[in-house]
């Protein structure tokens, strides 16, 4: 008995000089400016993006000695959000984060980001005005920026010609010049590949049954949104968003134009007809692998209409060196190196967002494409759909919708579950 | 073995003579025993207890992460466990999982080592088969079967061609949960395979040539000699398999994230998402305990119970 009190007294010295350890310990002063370790989150590992960041990276440096050293620390994408969230929780936060678009109204509304407005207006040469105003609106508090939107990419169709002529359907250019670069006709030529070749009809994207909102670019073209323009309502159940998913679960189950749920195809494998996904995917498109074509998402009953997908660039406010961090960011982001970030991310400068500036950043598109499809996509598209509690709305609509990908789904019956799953939150 | 005299003197509760410089032998005795735990005293302190305390503190908290803020609020996580629609279907998923799991993976352990417990080469070579996925990565395994159990996965296709139309295993509420303790199964079986075999390989030959002689059939050998001499270690492995199967993590994100609806949502993904996902660790911190307490009572009912059915434990 004398041994277990002893060692229970042991285990509670031991916990206690942990505890004690921890609140007692001195307060780390901050290193001297000359000392500065910048690090930012970022959620690609392409060799060829970390290249150039780091080539800027060094040219800051070697103008400002105070920065030792910028590492940039690419996170899984899958769970970038999470990872990064952790990172802060746990008083490791980077100085600077890459931020989704749809975790954009947390970053902003809860003060995580440090205001960054000040810094880039006080930047010479910065040219702060030409920054589009629409891709700041996402990063603003108060009318303040807080993130640089690094990445505005429009959502585009990549088409497979080679899998249209083996399955004897006309190419995607013919689909356009006739008139049939529509939602239906895609999906009745899509059915028809599937039909022919046993190979997918359209695949959208990285949607995969669970990330329900790449399947706005699909209900834009019905004049659908999951929830008002405040955010305060649900708009699941509305008749446009039923005749949205009318289509797609028609498409699904009925004429198998789109793979259903459980079923993969990868469009830069040649496993599909078409694909709906960002501009920025132009880089799997393998060299000598099959005919492609790029062009603008099809027309919905409501017409053409266009949508992009955002990215911003924060400072931490609660990392170590914000000052710097934003001061960094001023560097990163200004003219000359926006020019070329464009090869790998469409900027949200007005005097870059031309064709003569993307064609000469992206050597796999061709002019025509990019003075069709990207600009007027990135002029003229909406951000995808994003909300404050994003995750947590997520979850709920992901679970909810799980219903509607049976054969036998009762769909407006599914999308009243959605607003009833989804509703308490948005009003938070 | 040599024994001093004053470790003798010690034990025999004489007087302890002190060396003439430092400790005595007695102390010197004790501070090695302390030395000896000390790793392990400070390994429990450091990684069970303290987080077990930090749980309780962070469960009476809200914590936003993103701004930074921490707030006292009582008892107001725990209160949330009551009005919580979604936690009633994820104790029942999680129930449903491991009563699934612990069944099967007993079952099926116990059979294979019966049907291995023999003297011959070829029994190695499928001991080896059947261990094997133990050491595999879980993730990897986990990932693999994902892919097999696609709509036009192997599994499938295989069922294809005896003529089966399969189901869609990972989008469909029953074969999901199905599919999820399956995978969990085939990958440790194996270890409880070998604690069995281990186990029988233990029962006495002459107590079964012994009732043999008496006329026991196959059947009353089995339940009437060798599960009673095993049953130490069908105790064991009842407990790390129903402590095991509460954990149950990465399968559910990996294969299912939990769907189709909440049908795979067991506690501890759903503690997940509270806490890391939702940024709720206050209440995901009151889940935890609500995950401690069920292990540990359903691990102290065993124990109570093992008076019942285990014999020989020394």
């Amino acid at each position: 008995m004398r041994s277990a009190k002893s060692l229970s007294a042991v285990g509670l010295l031991a916990a206690a000089a942990v505890v004690l350890t921890g609140c007692t310990a001195p307060e780390v002063e901050k290193p001297a400016a000359k000392d500065v370790e910048l690090r930012m989150t970022v959620w690609t590992s392409n060799e060829d993006h970390l290249a150039l960041f780091d080539s800027i990276a060094d040219e800051y440096m070697a103008d400002h000695p105070e920065v030792i050293s910028v590492t940039f620390d690419p996170l899984p994408f899958e769970d970038y959000t999470t990872t990064l969230t952790t990172q802060v929780g746990g008083g490791q936060a980077p100085d600077l984060a890459w931020i989704l678009e749809n975790a954009a109204p947390d970053f902003v509304a809860s003060g995580a980001l440090a205001p960054i407005q000040q810094t880039l207006e006080g930047t010479e040469g910065y040219d702060f005005s030409d920054l589009n105003e629409s891709a700041t609106a996402l990063w603003k508090s108060d009318d303040q920026l807080v993130a640089y939107p690094f990445s505005t990419s429009p959502f585009v169709v990549f088409a497979n010609d080679d899998l249209l002529a083996a399955a004897g359907q006309p190419s995607a250019a013919e689909l356009l010049a006739d008139g049939k670069w529509n939602w239906e006709d895609i999906s009745e030529v899509g059915s028809a590949v599937n039909a022919a070749t046993g190979k997918a009809g359209f695949v959208i994207r990285d949607f995969d049954y669970t990330t329900w909102d790449n399947l706005a670019s699909i209900w834009m073209g019905w004049g659908a949104a999951p929830w008002s323009a405040d955010g305060a309502k649900c708009t699941f159940n509305s008749d446009d968003m039923a005749d949205a998913f009318e289509f797609i679960h028609d498409a699904a189950f009925e004429q198998k134009s789109m793979p259903g749920p459980g079923t993969t195809a990868d469009f830069f494998a040649g496993e599909a007809a078409f694909t709906v996904t960002q501009i920025s995917r132009a880089s799997l498109l393998a060299e000598g692998g099959f005919g492609w074509d790029l062009l603008p998402l099809p027309e919905g009953p409501v017409g053409e209409y266009s949508m992009v997908g955002q990215a911003g660039i924060g400072v931490l406010a609660q990392g170590e060196h914000s000052d710097v961090a934003a001061d960094f960011l001023a560097y990163f982001t200004n003219p000359e190196n926006s020019q070329k970030l464009a090869q790998y991310f469409p900027p949200a400068r007005n005097s870059q967002l031309n064709a003569e500036t993307l064609a000469a950043a992206n050597p796999v598109l061709s002019a025509d494409q990019i003075a069709d499809v990207v600009v007027p996509g990135i002029s003229t598209g909406v951000v995808r759909p994003s909300h404050t509690n994003s995750a947590e709305i997520g979850q709920q609509v992901r679970s909810a919708l799980d219903a509607m990908w049976v054969a036998d789904a009762d769909i407006p019956a599914v999308l009243d579950s959605v607003c009833d799953a989804v509703e308490p939150l948005l009003g938070n | 073995m040599i024994t001093s005299p004053d470790r003798a003197s010690a034990r025999s509760g004489g007087t302890p003579r002190t060396r003439r410089r430092g400790l005595s032998y007695q102390r010197w005795d004790e501070l090695t025993g302390y030395l000896f735990v000390a790793p392990q005293v400070l390994g429990i302190t450091a990684f069970v207890l303290v987080p077990l305390g930090l749980i309780v503190y962070f469960s009476l908290h809200e914590w936003n992460v993103l701004a930074g803020t921490f707030t006292f609020v009582g008892a107001d996580n725990f209160e949330r466990l009551f009005t919580d629609q979604k936690l009633a279907p994820v104790l029942q998923a999680t129930a449903v999982f491991s009563t699934g799991l612990v069944v099967l993976n007993i079952s099926l352990a116990l059979l294979l080592a019966i049907m291995l417990n023999r003297r011959s080469r070829a029994m190695v070579v499928y001991r080896t088969i059947f261990f094997s996925p133990v050491v595999v990565s879980l993730v990897a395994w986990t990932i693999v079967w994902g892919f097999l159990l696609q709509d036009n996965g192997g599994i499938n296709a295989l069922l294809a061609t005896i003529g089966i139309d399969g189901p869609n295993w990972l989008r469909e509420g029953p074969t999901a949960m199905a599919a999820v303790i399956v995978v969990q199964v085939f990958k440790n079986v194996g270890l409880n395979m070998i604690l069995f075999l281990a186990a029988l390989q233990g029962v006495p030959r002459e107590l079964e040539e012994a009732a043999r002689i008496d006329g026991a059939g196959a059947r009353v050998l089995f339940t009437r000699i060798t599960v009673p001499l095993i049953s130490p270690t069908i105790l064991l492995t009842f407990i790390i398999t129903i402590v095991g199967s509460l954990q149950v993590f990465a399968q559910v994100a990996v294969l299912t994230q939990g769907g189709p609806g909440t049908s795979t949502t067991v506690l501890v993904y759903y503690l997940f998402q509270q806490a890391f996902l939702f940024g709720r660790f206050g209440y995901g911190s009151v889940l935890a305990i609500v995950l401690f307490l069920i292990v540990l009572v359903l691990t102290v009912v065993q124990w109570q119970l093992r008076k019942k059915w285990v014999f020989y434990e020394n």
